[in-house]
């Protein structure tokens, strides 16, 4: 079933169309990715989501009705991509207050916050205040804010960013957690390894334009260019075939592209005669040479141009 | 609406545990009756006792010059002018002398004002009594209890035309009571829309809003803020209250009758100088306790907490607006709060006018336009509902003032609701006019 349904959402800026007819599902309980370069719309993509502005056109389908940001926000935790807390405020008083406001009444906060201060190990922070706090231990404690009502649907905006290597695989842990106990989550990033370790299902947006939509693999499959990584117990010399050219060398193995009319076979063929196959693999491009190669040709930085409404 | 409670609550909460909110309402007031205790104090304590040598050159002073707490008169001869100093006096005093008719006060030192006019009316006194003396043949005792007589006469008529001599203090209060509320609304819209603004700065500065818009409503969390600001206003103006009346008790207390009477004293003697304003605080005090019955107090205290609250209600939301338009730099905030702040600067302007005539054309009108009525209308009130200001003016001004709020909240919440979120772009009135019309 899909918690979320975009269907041809559209945001015009005076100067800008931020997001430009776009549409599409996230599975319930899948972990979502949302990628694209800077300035893509991604924010106000999610923005439109968690209810803060209003799409012009086009609908959001949440939970098999349509969106009603007054009330479906208390099923939704949005952590921004600029965190923001109130400097001055108690910790644990915060998190209550936090807590409260997404409808949680102050006994169940309280259990709430208690639970998940435990679970990280931020006891001790109740009475500290946010200014006492580091970058990454106010990233932390932004998590936790995020997912203390247990909402349907998690958004996390860039939510390693400032993480050491050990709090980003607790967060890490957190999210693969809340997935399996049937949170949706939907995340936003550059760092494309995460992705690929991480989401399902992508999309990538750009300029404001959807131009790319699936699951991790065939996203992979898709834009896969028949490179092969072949391991020989000895390199010979000259190599020529029709059915591949030999785009790198190394001492022990050769990467090779197989042209289109050929197969995987016909290279293992030709090697058969001339050396010993010691493995054989396919090279799939990473999701970070998919995002460069579609992003690439495209200006860099979006221009302003004039919309007429 | 429980959401909208919960951000009141905090925004109160978090401003009236703060140490600087618990001192500064607590130091105010009493920093206000402490400095008027002390300048009366100072000044009726601090009065020098100067021992003046007399050269009674007539003759007809002798044993009729009266000393009193700040001067003391002495007949020795042998004293003149190049000795009186080695022995003892601080000044010396000549009386007319066939060659010369004028009184003569040789002194080092610059008198004391209180001495110098003490000096003068004691001679005056007792020229009169000598003149009634030996012209009427009246002698001193009959001299003393016809003064007292004339004395108690002048009081028994103050008491007796009760009506018209409180009427004269009541519009002295008025204006009085008129200037300060006036001045306080003025003070208090600056320090609360100030504090409205720079809440909702440290909001979209921190980023917070974003994380709270994703919970409630933009207009909730604007009038979280400001309802919950107004309240820490109204809590501090009700301990201002609690603390001046029991503190005014007490100090009614510190001001004994002899004191007062020593006050009183003192301010007859003094034409100038900063120990006026103990002694002549001292001195109304007790007057303005006897007029303070006369003024409708329920009435006022009334009007004010609404003008209070409905005008820090009307410009508050306009500082939120404000307050969500600018980035981090406070220069911004200033070039755009000017539209804000001229029409509560030219209301303490008219304001000035309009007390001097409360019920004339100028104080009618300013006192109807919600721009400028929270001011102009608390100076008119203490001088009468309905004589001075009739109650249908009251309510349309108040309905004008609610009406005005209504409209100002509005079109705030919708430039707040886009300022909020916009970083990095330096906007102008130009823009936010825009946004108010802006769908969604």
């Amino acid at each position: 079933m899909h918690l979320l349904e975009l269907r041809n959402l559209q945001k015009y800026y005076a100067t800008q169309k931020a997001v430009d007819d776009i549409s599409f599902n996230v599975e319930e309980g899948s972990i979502f990715g949302l990628l694209g370069p800077n300035g893509a719309g991604k924010t106000t993509l999610l923005r439109m989501i968690t209810g803060i502005f209003y799409p012009d056109q086009g609908e959001i389908i949440f939970n098999g009705r349509k969106f009603d940001a007054l009330n479906d926000i208390l099923y939704i935790g949005y952590m921004p991509e600029e965190r923001g807390l109130y400097k001055k405020m108690k910790i644990g008083e915060q998190a209550l207050y936090l807590a409260q406001l997404k409808g949680l009444s102050r006994a169940d906060a309280m259990v709430k916050v208690k639970y998940w201060f435990q679970r990280m190990g931020m006891e001790s922070w109740w009475n500290k205040k946010v200014e006492d706090l580091s970058k990454g231990m106010s990233q932390k404690l932004q998590f936790v804010i995020t997912v203390l009502h247990d909402p349907k649907l998690i958004i996390l905006d860039e939510p390693f960013s400032g993480l050491d290597p050990v709090n980003a695989n607790l967060i890490k842990d957190e999210i693969f957690n809340l997935a399996q106990n049937g949170s949706t989550i939907i995340f936003s990033t550059h760092r494309m390894e995460q992705v690929e370790e991480i989401c399902d299902h992508i999309i990538l947006i750009n300029q404001g334009k959807k131009i790319l939509d699936g699951t991790v693999n065939n996203v992979k499959q898709e834009f896969k260019e028949n490179i092969f990584n072949i391991q020989l117990s000895d390199v010979p010399d000259n190599i020529s075939s029709a059915a591949f050219e030999v785009i790198k060398r190394q001492e022990n193995s050769l990467t090779v592209k197989i042209h289109n009319d050929s197969r995987s076979n016909d290279v293992l063929q030709y090697f058969l005669h001339h050396s010993t196959i010691v493995g054989f693999n396919e090279i799939l491009p990473s999701l970070n040479d998919i995002f460069i190669r579609l992003v690439d040709g495209t200006k860099a930085t979006r221009q302003f141009q004039t919309i007429e409404q | 609406m429980n959401k909208i409670w919960l951000i009141i609550k905090r925004e109160y909460l978090s401003r009236v545990r703060k140490k600087t909110f618990i001192l500064s309402t607590i130091l105010t007031p009493l920093l206000f009756v402490g400095l008027i205790v002390a300048v009366t104090v100072i000044s009726v304590k601090n009065v020098d006792k100067e021992k003046i040598a007399v050269v009674d050159n007539g003759g007809y002073f002798k044993g009729q010059l009266e000393g009193s707490k700040a001067v003391s008169f002495e007949f020795k001869p042998g004293v003149d002018s190049v000795n009186y100093k080695s022995k003892g006096y601080t000044a010396i005093l000549y009386t007319p002398s066939e060659n010369s008719n004028r009184y003569r006060l040789i002194s080092q030192k610059q008198m004391g004002m209180i001495a110098a006019s003490n000096v003068e009316k004691t001679i005056n006194r007792s020229l009169e009594d000598n003149v009634l003396r030996s012209k009427y043949n009246i002698d001193l005792k009959q001299l003393d209890s016809l003064r007292k007589n004339a004395a108690k006469a002048e009081l028994d008529q103050a008491i007796k035309e009760k009506g018209s001599a409180i009427q004269k203090g009541n519009s002295e209060l008025a204006y009085g009571i008129g200037y300060a509320s006036a001045f306080l609304i003025y003070i208090t819209l600056f320090i609360y829309g100030t504090m409205v603004m720079r809440g909702v700065m440290e909001e979209k500065t921190n980023r917070i809003a974003e994380v709270m818009v994703s919970s409630v409503k933009p207009f909730q969390l604007m009038m979280g803020k400001i309802i919950g600001i107004g309240a820490v206003g109204l809590t501090q103006f009700l301990i201002w209250i609690v603390l001046i009346i029991s503190l005014s008790a007490a100090a009614g207390a510190i001001f004994s009758q002899e004191t007062l009477q020593q006050a009183q004293d003192a301010s007859q003697q003094i034409q100038t100088g900063s120990a006026m304003m103990g002694n002549t605080a001292a001195t109304q005090f007790s007057q303005i306790k006897e007029t303070l019955g006369s003024a409708n107090w329920f009435l006022i205290i009334g009007c004010f907490l609404f003008y209070f609250l409905f005008g820090y209600l009307f410009y508050a939301s306009l500082f939120a607006a404000v307050g969500s338009a600018v980035n981090e730099d406070p220069q911004d905030a200033q070039s755009l709060l000017l539209p804000i702040t001229m029409p509560i600067i030219i209301s303490i302007v008219i304001m000035i006018n309009a007390i001097t005539n409360p019920a004339g054309s100028l104080a009618t009108w300013s006192s109807l336009i919600p721009f400028c009525s929270p001011i102009v209308m608390m100076a008119r009130i203490p001088f009468g509902v309905p004589g001075t200001v009739p109650y249908w003016q009251l309510g349309l001004s108040m309905l004008l003032l609610f009406g005005g709020f209504v409209v100002t909240t509005w079109l705030s919440a919708k430039i707040y609701r886009v300022g909020i979120l916009m970083y990095g772009k330096k906007v102008t009135w130009k823009e936010m006019w825009k946004w108010t019309f802006r769908k969604n």
